[in-house]
């Protein structure tokens, strides 16, 4: 299992574009991912989920990786995360 | 005439004829079925063809509108990817053996309660593509498809009212035609308020209940900044209208005229022609109305609306986009100022009497010195970015620009400390926005590298009117004496020090005192970015003063 947090820099925080390309990485890889902000948990590979928790810029979000190619997801995820929020 | 009161989603004004968009969408029938696994395959078909459809849909937008506005056909589509929508739907259908179109109406509104519960502006717009794709599937489901790509037909300058607008709807008109856009409800963010903003044209949200009184055809005025909305204007709506498409043009034309041109007066003295801005969303105008630099950038934004304090490197990171886009342009940043007029939850204030004259600006910041620490270091980091310059605020005591000052110098020992780099020439100035201030300038110039003058302030202070009581409008004065002698001998003592002085509230826009503020010795006016060109003008043609 891999885990992390990030810290939102965006100033949109998490919307629908986001969402929809973070979906798009989680549903590639073989592992469940989950995202975690102000105590709740969705999974992120609906977008919906993802929505509901309305991350900002500024919010803390960890990401739990669990599957076959967790490591190289993580890294994806991280990536993604770094270059666009 | 009927008058309809909103909130401005786009800015502009307008005039034309109203177009009422109905909502056809009828709620759906709930019929129980005996062939589930049928119905099943109803759905997956229904949901195939929408995706096509809304493919067809994004194609459509490319050709006609930019990457960003057909982005939203994207997103609808991998929302219906996503699976939470259909996998919500086929349960409804097991568990209920219900028809296809009950079951997507249900899982719509469950998905839509859901972004509801955020309370957050941005993911209750999002209801809206809830409703776009829910109205495509039973659309596809019902079998009378292709309805989306039947464009509406509409007569020149026309103001589309309706309840909301979805994507959809909107791709189906003719934008060449239209005018404004007028919804009772919508948000900032919605798809339709993007795309009035990419288009310039106003669009107001919020107005309420009106549709069912109004009558297409009938003329109407749209005042995005006001988010006003004029049905059968009179006379003196059309006049106002009339005056205020004059004043425009004549800013488009002194854009031609002047964009460009130095900031130098009559007498050969060049004058800091700087923009006030109080969001990142405001960079753009203060490059587009040619400012040569920020003369005051309220951080306040940082601050507002948010849980928690926003921390040094989400304040780094803001700094640093700042400075990038100032392109080494003097970019003036003013400390944390909250109280007055603006509140911010994070800074858990308590209920003041009086807030203008309390906790606020430099005392509150000396009194938290963790939070205006957070704050210059993520300003001294930033400043390798650009040209920064920090200015503190409300100032009345020596010991207080001391203080801070110290505070800067020891985060810089730290930085120093830490390889972290840092502008060993960034300039530090403050504000004189009370009459303290600008009665012992003579002692505060020593200390500092420039003053910039809080006119709004200032005046409140000195003739003790407050400027957000109206009943006192008439003793608020910006030319009463007593505030142009404060104005004259902080710029005299600041040029003693030999330091610049410029002026950064309300006054330095109006350009009836333009003359009057170069000779008391202005170096710098800072004004709201549409007003840089106006004042050009003015101090081009102005004596201007060599004091």
């Amino acid at each position: 299992m891999k885990e992390f947090t990030y810290k939102i820099n965006d100033e949109i925080g998490i919307h629908a574009r986001p969402a929809g390309n973070l979906a798009k990485i989680a549903k590639e890889s073989e592992c469940d991912v989950t995202i975690s902000s102000k105590g709740k948990n969705a999974d992120l590979k609906k977008i919906f989920s993802v929505l509901s928790l309305a991350v900002k810029c500024g919010d803390e979000i960890k990401i739990t990786v669990d599957g076959r190619d967790e490591a190289e997801t993580a890294e994806k995820i991280k990536k993604y995360l770094t270059e666009k929020l | 005439m009927d008058i309809l009161q909103g909130v401005c989603a786009s800015g502009g004004i307008a005039v034309g004829r109203i177009k009422v968009i109905k909502d056809e969408s009828k709620p759906a029938q709930k019929r129980t079925i005996q062939n589930v696994p049928a119905e099943i395959e109803r759905l997956k078909n229904a949901v195939e063809i929408t995706k096509e459809q809304i493919g067809k849909l994004y194609e459509k937008t490319l050709e006609s509108a930019t990457e960003e506005e057909a982005e939203i056909f994207q997103i609808h589509i991998m929302m219906l990817e996503d699976g939470s929508l259909t996998e919500c739907c086929e349960s409804i259908i097991y568990e209920q053996s219900v028809n296809a179109e009950y079951a997507v109406t249900e899982a719509a509104d469950i998905l839509s309660a859901a972004l509801l519960d955020t309370k957050d502006d941005y993911m209750m717009g999002r209801t809206t593509d809830i409703e776009d794709i829910k109205n495509e599937l039973l659309s596809a489901l019902s079998g009378e498809g292709n309805k989306l790509n039947s464009e509406m037909f509409l007569e020149e300058n026309t103001v589309i009212f309706a309840h909301d607008l979805t994507p959809s709807q909107t791709v189906r008109l003719d934008k060449n035609k239209i005018a404004a856009f007028v919804t009772e409800q919508g948000t900032k963010n919605s798809h339709a308020a993007i795309l009035a903003r990419t288009m310039k044209i106003p669009s107001i949200i919020g107005v309420g209940n009106c549709i069912n009184n109004i009558i297409n055809g009938e003329e109407c005025i749209v005042n995005g900044e006001e988010g006003t909305v004029f049905i059968s204007p009179d006379e003196k709506a059309k006049s106002d209208f009339n005056k205020q498409m004059a004043n425009i043009e004549q800013r488009e034309q002194a854009l031609l005229k002047l964009k460009g041109k130095p900031s130098i007066t009559k007498n050969g003295k060049r004058i800091k022609l700087y923009a006030n801005i109080g969001s990142i969303e405001d960079l753009k105008k203060v490059t587009d109305n040619d400012a040569e630099g920020i003369g005051l950038f309220r951080s306040e934004f940082l601050y507002i609306g948010r849980h928690e304090l926003p921390d040094e490197e989400t304040q780094f990171k803001a700094y640093k986009k700042v400075l990038e886009y100032m392109q080494g342009k003097e970019t003036i940043i003013r400390t944390l100022d909250i109280g007055a007029d603006k509140t911010a939850e994070c800074l858990k204030q308590t209920k003041e009497e009086n807030p203008a004259m309390g906790y606020r600006g430099i005392r509150m910041c000396l009194d938290n010195k963790e939070i205006f620490t957070a704050q210059l270091r993520a300003l001294l980091r930033a400043s390798v970015y650009g040209k920064l310059s920090i200015m503190f605020p409300m100032i009345v005591s020596k010991e207080e620009v001391i203080t801070a000052i110290k505070m800067v110098e020891d985060i810089k020992c730290c930085l120093k400390e830490d390889n972290i780099p840092y502008d060993e020439n960034i300039k530090i100035g403050i504000m004189i926005e009370t009459p303290a201030a600008a009665l012992i300038s003579d002692e505060l110039a020593p200390l500092v590298d420039f003053f910039s003058i809080g006119t709004n302030d200032l005046v409140q202070y000195t003739l003790a009117c407050d400027r957000q009581n109206h009943k006192v409008d008439n003793i608020y004065n910006q030319s009463h004496s007593a505030v142009l002698q404060l104005i004259k001998t902080t710029c005299h003592n600041a040029h003693t020090s030999g330091i610049w002085v410029g002026i950064c509230g309300e006054m330095a826009a109006d350009t009836n005192m333009t003359e009057t503020l170069l000779e008391l010795g202005a170096d710098e006016l800072s004004v709201s970015p549409s007003y840089v060109l106006p004042v050009r003008e003015r101090i081009i043609n102005s004596g201007g003063n060599h004091a």
